[in-house]
């Protein structure tokens, strides 16, 4: 029970901070209908931006400075790269965001250094939040929790109950009908990438510290975003909050289940022999496919349901 | 297309009057330091670097080797990977390095010392010896031995043994679980970790046994969970780099009251992730450490705080001069500088270091040596008066090991050239 409850906690902190790069990069899809490879780099952006500036200043203030940094350079790339390579289709689109995701790539480099920077969670935040039976859980992670939770209720506020929401809607949809009505179309959609990155941003800073601040975190975090929002359904916000808990449980909760297919054998009543060629590969438990479990998951979504989980779109 | 091939030619020949021209008696001899400068490890890399340097400039203080030739270092990103530490290698051995230091990752230490044997036979005018200085997977001094392969720190079975030895003396050990990451090495740790304790200790229960990926898992808060879960009181691991420094930072956040016993805590970070909560709990066994006594030992640690003051590490890899000190004394028994002379010249040699002597088993170029088990204490200025990280706190030896006791069967067959 205590082992359930506590991995339970896990999955969701972790589920949320995947939701928070997850749908930025959907919202960012329903609108240009590519998918940007760079957007875990802004998570990482936002990591690295924040270890400096709260070098300078301290956390809480780099927890509002980075991610605006974070957005406006978003707003930038939509503004001057994207927007000029729009009129070339979307595979310039596709190939500028995988180039701008090596770029940001070795511009850490270059800056920060190839080892992990020294980010650590703030003081004041770095003590055991309560005790569920006997396993402490720290106060950062409930942190990280609030922070999630109170940027997608924002997010869902904005989108559904402000008429810039409205408009940003409907852009998505019928983006000339709305510029017919007098609304400047590429300024929301500069917006909406902007935003995208910033939350994208949030993600990092309170990520970065919890795990580890490094160049490799952009690559690391970024194909499971990429499988969180393909699973979930491409564009789809509801699609990427399930699949975003749906894959921070998987990612939790298989660490600890030892069985392989061997032992399924055997409670089966088939013998495997103890020199079978198969032997091996039957005995690798499922903590240890763990790792390829979503890339596995999302084949079989792509096999089964190619719109995804919620998706409308075959693309 | 026939023109290009043509000026490469001329590149490559001109090259090698140039590189050869102007090899001479005075030339510095260039170690390349072939080790993982990017990506989860590029800090245990970088510090690597770091200890090569400063043994170096050691070295060439007092005059070199040979009445005045000095050693230079040449660095090579392996990016911790296999593949891409068997072409950096053929890098270093165009630009003239005739001895490489690689140690972390025991995958990348196997392949590479393939690499090597397969060069050194296919052209012996341009031989290369591997000084390996914490690549720790048995099989490199055993099944997967070569001539060219020299092993610096104690082998994983070696430092198995000395924790069994030590965990066989404590009653209060009653249920072990092993964490490792998922290759080579970290495998070898959880299989050898399991006999050793089934033989000396058949009533400790092994009630968890992890491998996890290497370098890829950054939060470890599900495995601490699944610890928890096992009621453990002690932890065996053998994870270095960020896999060590992240799994103690979630067992210290979820409250974890387990005794760690480590290959690597005292290295990059764990200690100030642990603080105050690892005091007591956290040990590890190692060739050195700052606090094993003696002057060798206190001069090189304040030696190293003063040359990278700006470093976030300590002196740690005493194998890296070890190695170096190794080539000096064995260049000097050979007078000469080729691989294949200087490697018959370090077969059982013996030089003095901080721990006292030590010396290069010859049938598989092992180098044996004390091995000491510590445990994280407050630093007290006495037993204990250098601390890790400058964070208060340091390893006092709980046990010291002779050389003589660390003594294994090996499986190797060398091939002699």
């Amino acid at each position: 029970m205590e082992f359930f409850v506590v991995q339970l906690l896990n999955s969701l902190s972790y589920g949320l901070l995947l939701f928070m790069l997850s749908s930025g990069l959907t919202l960012i899809f329903s609108m240009m209908g590519v998918l940007n490879f760079a957007h875990a780099s802004f998570y990482m952006l936002g990591a690295y931006f924040a270890y400096q500036i709260s070098r300078y200043v301290g956390f809480w203030p780099a927890l509002a400075i980075a991610p605006l940094l974070v957005g406006a350079l978003g707003a930038m790339t939509e503004r001057f790269g994207l927007r000029t390579v729009h009129k070339y289709g979307h595979v310039a689109e596709l190939l500028f965001t995988f180039g701008l995701f090596y770029l940001i790539e070795e511009v850490v480099h270059l800056v920060w250094g190839r080892a992990p920077v020294d980010y650590r969670i703030p003081q004041a935040l770095d003590f055991a939040a309560f005790t569920i039976f006997s396993t402490s859980y720290p106060a950062y992670r409930v942190f990280m929790m609030g922070v999630s939770v109170a940027m997608l209720l924002g997010l869902f506020l904005l989108l559904t109950r402000t008429r810039i929401g409205t408009i940003i809607q409907a852009s998505l949809t019928h983006p000339h009908m709305v510029e017919a009505l007098g609304h400047d179309v590429p300024r929301i959609f500069m917006l909406v990438f902007g935003g995208g990155a910033a939350l994208a941003g949030v993600a990092g800073v309170i990520g970065g510290n919890a795990f580890v601040t490094e160049p490799g975190m952009a690559s690391a975090v970024g194909s499971i975003v990429f499988v969180v929002v393909v699973f979930g359904g491409m564009g789809s916000l509801a699609g990427a909050f399930v699949a975003s808990l749906f894959f921070g449980a998987i990612q939790t909760y298989t660490v600890a289940m030892d069985y392989s297919l061997l032992d399924l054998a055997a409670r089966l009543g088939m013998g495997i022999a103890a020199d079978s060629p198969v032997r091996g590969l039957l005995s690798v438990s499922v903590a240890q496919t763990a790792p390829v479990l979503p890339y596995l998951l999302m084949v079989l979504m792509l096999i089964v349901r190619p719109t995804g989980l919620m998706g409308t779109r075959e693309t | 297309m026939p023109r290009i091939p043509v000026l490469f030619r001329c590149g490559a020949v001109l090259f090698a009057a140039l590189c050869c021209g102007a090899a001479q008696a005075a030339d510095p001899i260039v170690l390349g330091f072939v080790d993982g400068l990017s990506g989860s490890f590029a800090n245990v890399g970088e510090a690597g670097l770091r200890h090569l340097q400063i043994a170096v400039e050691d070295v060439n203080a007092r005059g070199g080797v040979l009445g005045g030739r000095k050693f230079e270092v040449l660095s090579f990103d392996t990016k911790s990977s296999a593949q891409e530490a068997q072409l950096v290698f053929k890098q270093a051995v165009d630009r003239g390095v005739r001895y490489i230091f690689q140690g972390n990752g025991s995958n990348v230490a196997l392949a590479l010392s393939e690499a090597v044997a397969k060069n050194n036979a296919r052209d012996p005018g341009q031989a290369v010896l591997f000084m390996n200085f914490a690549a720790v997977d048995p099989a490199l001094t055993n099944e997967r031995c070569n001539f060219w392969h020299f092993r610096l720190d104690a082998d994983s079975d070696m430092k198995m043994q000395a924790v069994t030895n030590y965990i066989a003396r404590q009653p209060g050990v009653r249920k072990i679980y092993l964490i490792n990451q998922d290759y080579s090495f970290g495998q070898s740790v959880a299989r050898t970790a399991r006999a050793m304790l089934l033989a000396k200790r058949p009533d400790i229960q092994v009630v968890g046994d992890d491998l996890h990926p290497m370098g890829k898992v950054k939060d470890f808060a599900p495995y601490v969970a699944k610890i928890k879960a096992s009621g453990a009181d002690t932890v065996i691991t053998g994870n270095w780099g960020n896999d060590i420094n992240l799994l103690v930072k979630a067992g210290r956040d979820a409250g974890l009251a387990v005794d760690y016993y480590t290959y690597y805590a005292g290295g990059f970070g764990a200690v100030s992730v642990l603080g105050e909560a690892g005091v007591n709990h956290t040990k590890q066994v190692t060739i050195w450490h700052p606090n094993i006594g003696g002057r060798g030992a206190a001069e090189h640690f304040q030696a190293y705080r003063k040359r990278f003051p700006e470093g976030r590490e300590d002196l740690y890899y005493a194998a890296i001069r070890h190695g170096v000190e190794l080539l000096a004394a064995a260049i000097e028994r050979a007078r000469s500088t080729e691989p294949l002379a200087v490697a018959r010249a370090l077969e059982g040699l013996r030089i003095d270091q901080d721990a006292g002597e030590l010396y290069v088993r010859a049938d598989n170029h092992q180098v044996i040596q004390p091995i000491f088990l510590s445990t994280l204490v407050k630093a007290n200025g006495k037993d204990v008066r250098f601390d890790a990280e400058k964070t208060g706190f340091g390893f006092r030896t709980d046990a010291r090991v002779e050389g003589r006791d660390t003594l294994l069967p090996t499986a190797c067959k060398m091939q002699r050239p």
